[in-house]
């Protein structure tokens, strides 16, 4: 008992320490999306594409925050159906909901990208099939949660543990199968010129999904207080 | 038989030259890209654009939707909260 009730004093406290950080970062963040144009601006062309290489500044990133939406979604789905602990459905309820948005930002950047770049808007290679796939897994995730009806969030979980084991697929297809897409190369060999801007877009993507992370885990925690204060005033 | 061989040979080598031209020769209507007039090259800006307005406007609907569902929340609790009050109050 008062093991417990020790342990729900911490997470009050955390709780209090995020919403006052929260605040302060999502100016940060707000002002490094905002400034981030600039920087993008500043940063060197590459050679071949030119200016519509830009794009990647935004592209790259937004699939960064998809992953670890993905990731973090699958593995608290996981926790879910292993140990069937509300939290970890609620956590990953709102990193799917992410997963989605983020998935959305790099498969409409990515074409807009590619009709310069390639001369078309779409190609059905293995990359951009996957990353599709990879998407509609997590779309049909929030309609299953949503329309589902009772004991659709056990299915999708499982929905959610397939589509993180799809990520590492997705990663490497441009490896294993080669196309128009580039490899992953492409970051690790970016030039002084590129490299700064590029890691200054990811920190801003990367900061934003937290803040938009955390407040979508308390709209669910809200959530459950008041389906709690429901039950209560029932009885 | 074993005679007419090499003659077939010849002849097939014969029959592939046109084909061989053909494909040596750029095919017609052909422009190098650099050489392309400019009113045919896709403009990059409205791309670039359009990426990057995309990107802030489905963010921003987006947390104006957590604020919007957020505050929904809340207001049931308050009334909720209210109403279980009364209910106590009364008894």
């Amino acid at each position: 008992m008062a093991a417990g009730s020790m342990r729900t004093g911490a997470a009050v406290r955390r709780a209090g320490g995020l919403r006052r950080a929260f605040v302060p970062l999502a100016i940060v963040s707000g002002a490094m999306l905002a400034y981030s144009p600039i920087v993008v601006a500043h940063a060197a062309y590459e050679p071949t594409m030119g200016l519509v290489s830009k794009i990647f500044y935004y592209h790259v990133p937004s699939w960064f925050a998809m992953f670890t939406a993905v990731f973090t979604c699958g593995i608290a789905s996981a926790l879910y159906l292993i140990r069937g602990t509300p939290r970890a459905d609620r956590v990953a309820v709102s990193a799917g909901e992410l997963a989605a948005l983020f998935g959305l930002l790099g498969l409409v950047t990515g074409p807009l990208w590619a009709r310069k770049a390639w001369g078309v808007w779409w190609q059905w290679d293995a990359r951009l099939t996957m990353a599709f796939l990879l998407e509609l897994i997590f779309l049909a995730y929030l309609l299953v949660r949503r329309y589902g009806g009772p004991g659709s969030d056990k299915l999708a979980a499982a929905m959610a543990v397939f589509g993180m084991a799809n990520v590492p697929f997705v990663y490497v297809s441009v490896n294993i199968w080669r196309t128009i897409h580039p490899t992953t190369q492409v970051v690790p060999t970016l030039g002084p010129g590129m490299r700064g801007a590029f890691w200054y877009c990811v920190a801003a993507f990367m900061l934003l999904y937290s803040l938009l992370f955390a407040a979508r885990v308390r709209l669910e925690e809200e959530r459950a207080r008041l389906d709690a204060l429901h039950l209560a005033g029932q009885d | 038989m074993r005679r007419s061989r090499p003659l077939m040979s010849i002849w097939s080598m014969f029959l592939a030259v046109p084909a061989v031209l053909q494909a040596l020769q750029p095919p017609s209507g052909f422009v190098p890209v650099d050489q392309l007039p400019q009113t045919e090259s896709l403009p990059a800006a409205p791309l670039i654009i359009a990426a990057y307005a995309f990107v802030w406007v489905a963010l921003i609907l987006y947390l104006l939707s957590i604020w919007r569902r957020l505050g929904r929340v809340e207001s049931d609790m308050e009334a909720l909260e209210r109403r279980l009050g009364e209910r106590t109050g009364s008894r």
